[in-house]
């Protein structure tokens, strides 16, 4: 097991290496001139050079990357004598259209979408899980009828369309709270919970529907299982071979995917926090897109890949621990 | 008769699936006694396995309809309550599936699934009582290095191993009756000899009864005394397995056995095979559902194909057989087949 979890990290290292590469090399292909990013519409020629050499983005893309790469485990100073500034390990570079090291607007931004991701993750599986293992008991019924379509409903809707919905239909229209407004947790509980009720029920919503799926049709699908049969004609109890017949097998592929969501997700909710204005990592990402804010995109692809990366090798590790066969083969 | 442990009666089964009615099983009565090993043949779809997994219980509850009694040492098991279906689940009545490979769950130890059968009818047992009975079991059922075993998973033993892994989950709480569906047609000749054999020896440990539902008439042969031929969901052969064997009372028998007797010409005894295929029992045949594949059917007359035979007793052997052949012509047809 030691070795095996070992292996799938260094393998991770090495991946997140070859993201990094092509991320780097994308962004540097992109037909906008970071330095002449860095200041005003009217930039003196002379400025915008010097701020090139500042950032380094005078010298070839391969050594950028390499003074990137550095960065991240050194640390990386920008300029030479009085306008010397440096960004402390691990450093994801610099925004010259923000004034900041990325990787503490990273810190600034990451708890947001993190307190989201969290929120949202645990109502989505609780409610994905038990409206599919409802439907899966009462299969044909109504409240199957009724949970495969809000599941069928809820996997089309986009997100900010609900999102929007929600945001109309609560605040606007019924007035039952005011309009959302983030505040940190240690500084004001109501209102970090105020703000952010409404996205993580939009986001459990929409996800819950494709984990009652899911979870409907692993449950249904161990339920035909001779091991299912075997456990009744034991004489076990209902709730006994639901919970370690029919839920455990179906566990397996809900984990898997589970996993994959939440860290996609961690990576930055980019529609839901636009639409509910929270001051996460996906609205960041959205304002460096608009306003070709390298550093940042390179920054925040670098830690969404961290995230996915992490999220493999943790089922990976699930895997083995929830199917003794996948343990004894590796 | 007094002295039967299981006894059906017009014991009938349907299934509501979207292409119509499927009617399984059809006025099924028979009885099995303590010690008794009664073989159930039939070709796959004759009702066999329903009419087992029936007297457990275990047809889905949302499309199946059961009608009839199966009256287990003196509980119907049709029509009590779960509670005292489930108290006897495992206990007074144990099962062995076909497929050994798919009837353990993979999750859990083998040791785990063994305790936990017995666990659920001994709810005071210790822990250490527990451990103790699944060792016994498992030596019992022939398990090399019980010891280091019992803390392995299924995947981890061979097909073989994994049936009598099954079977100790069967007997761990010494039931009166074992229903065996097709418990050696997953695995190799040989091994299918071993399971037979212990099923045999742990049989004469406590008189259990045992139900063989099996489509292999050698087992039939070897392991037991009783045997119900099943066609198109209805017995239509009850006899003894010597008298089945020497003088099959059924065409259906006549076809299964190999060689089929005719009433026109004799052909020396070769190799056939029953014509045909077996009926949809969404849409079975009028009168006798084994009419179409009959070869006397068209001898007999219009009766079987609008009249549904009764079992009747057949001559002196004993056996009784669904047919409208008269008892005469099924005896002089039936002890052709023997020859």
């Amino acid at each position: 097991m030691l070795v095996f979890i070992t292996r799938r990290l260094l393998f991770a290292v090495g991946l997140l290496l070859a993201v990094s590469l092509f991320t780097y090399l994308l962004f540097s292909m992109l037909p906008a001139d970071p330095a002449a990013l860095t200041c005003g519409k009217n930039c003196k020629p002379d400025l915008i050079e010097a701020n090139r050499v500042r950032l380094g983005y005078d010298k070839p893309v391969l050594e950028q990357y390499w003074l990137f790469l550095k960065g991240i485990f050194a640390g990386r100073t920008y300029g030479t004598g009085a306008t010397a500034f440096t960004c402390p390990a691990p450093s994801l570079g610099y925004s010259f259209s923000q004034h900041e090291c990325v990787t503490t607007m990273i810190a600034n931004t990451f708890p947001v979408t993190a307190y989201l991701s969290i929120g949202a993750f645990v109502l989505w599986m609780l409610l994905g899980i038990s409206l599919g293992s409802v439907a899966a008991l009462k299969r044909g019924k109504w409240q199957d009828r009724l949970a495969t379509t809000f599941s069928a409903v809820g996997v089309s809707l986009p997100t900010f369309y609900i999102g929007l919905l929600v945001l109309f239909t609560v605040v606007i229209w019924l007035g039952l709270m005011p309009f959302p407004h983030y505040e940190s947790p240690f500084e004001n509980i109501v209102g970090f919970f105020n703000a952010l009720i409404l996205p993580w029920l939009t986001l459990a919503v929409l996800s819950a529907a494709s984990y009652t799926r899911l979870t409907r049709n692993g449950m249904l699908e161990a339920m035909n299982e001779d091991f299912v049969r075997l456990g009744i004609a034991k004489g076990l109890k209902r709730g006994v071979i639901l919970r370690r017949y029919v839920l455990r097998s179906a566990l397996v592929p809900i984990v898997t995917i589970a996993g994959l969501d939440f860290a996609a997700l961690l990576g930055g909710a980019i529609i839901t926090e636009s639409v509910f204005s929270l001051p996460g990592m996906g609205r960041m990402s959205i304002r460096a897109v608009v306003e070709s804010d390298l550093p940042v995109l390179v920054g925040t692809t670098m830690v969404a890949a961290l995230f996915i990366v992490l999220a493999n090798v943790v089922v990976d590790i699930l895997y083995g621990v929830l199917d003794p066969r996948v343990r004894t083969k590796s | 008769m007094t002295s039967s442990l299981l006894s059906v009666t017009d014991l009938n089964v349907s299934f509501d699936t979207p292409d119509g009615v499927v009617r399984a099983v059809s006025d099924v009565s028979f009885t099995v006694s303590a010690g008794e090993t009664l073989g159930i043949v039939g070709e796959s779809g004759s009702g066999k396995s329903v009419t087992a997994s029936s007297i457990l219980r275990l047809n889905s509850s949302t499309n199946a309809t059961t009608t009839g009694s199966a009256v287990l040492a003196g509980t119907d098991m049709l029509t009590c309550s779960d509670a005292e279906v489930r108290a006897r689940r495992g206990s007074e009545v144990a099962m062995v599936f076909q497929d050994p490979l798919s009837a353990l769950n993979p999750y859990y130890t083998v040791g785990r699934q063994i305790g936990e059968a017995y666990q659920v009818h001994h709810p005071d047992a210790s822990k250490a009582e527990v451990r103790e009975r699944v060792m016994d079991m498992l030596t019992k059922v022939g398990i090399p290095h019980p010891e280091q075993r019992v803390d392995e998973y299924p995947h981890q033993f061979s097909g073989g191993m994994r049936q009598r892994i099954v079977i100790a989950i069967a007997l761990v709480n010494s039931p009166k009756l074992l229903i065996a569906d097709e418990p050696t047609t997953a695995l190799d000749v040989t091994v299918q000899a071993q399971i037979l054999d212990l099923m045999l020896s742990l049989q004469a440990e406590n008189k259990m009864a045992i139900i063989l539902i099996t489509h292999d008439l050698g087992v039939v042969a070897e392991v037991a005394q009783n045997v119900l031929v099943m066609y198109g969901g209805r017995i239509v052969e009850r006899a003894s397995v010597d008298a089945l064997f020497d003088a099959p009372t059924h065409p259906y028998a006549w076809g299964l056995l190999g060689a089929v007797g005719s009433l026109d010409h004799n052909k020396r005894g070769e190799l056939r095979t029953v014509i045909g295929t077996p009926p949809s029992l969404i849409t079975l045949p009028p009168g006798c559902s084994f009419a179409p594949r009959c070869e006397y059917a068209h001898s007999v007359g219009s009766v079987c194909t609008t009249t549904v035979p009764m079992l009747r007793n057949i001559g002196h052997l004993g056996s009784f057989s669904a047919c409208h052949m008269s008892d005469e012509q099924i005896i002089q047809i039936g002890s052709k087949v023997r020859a």
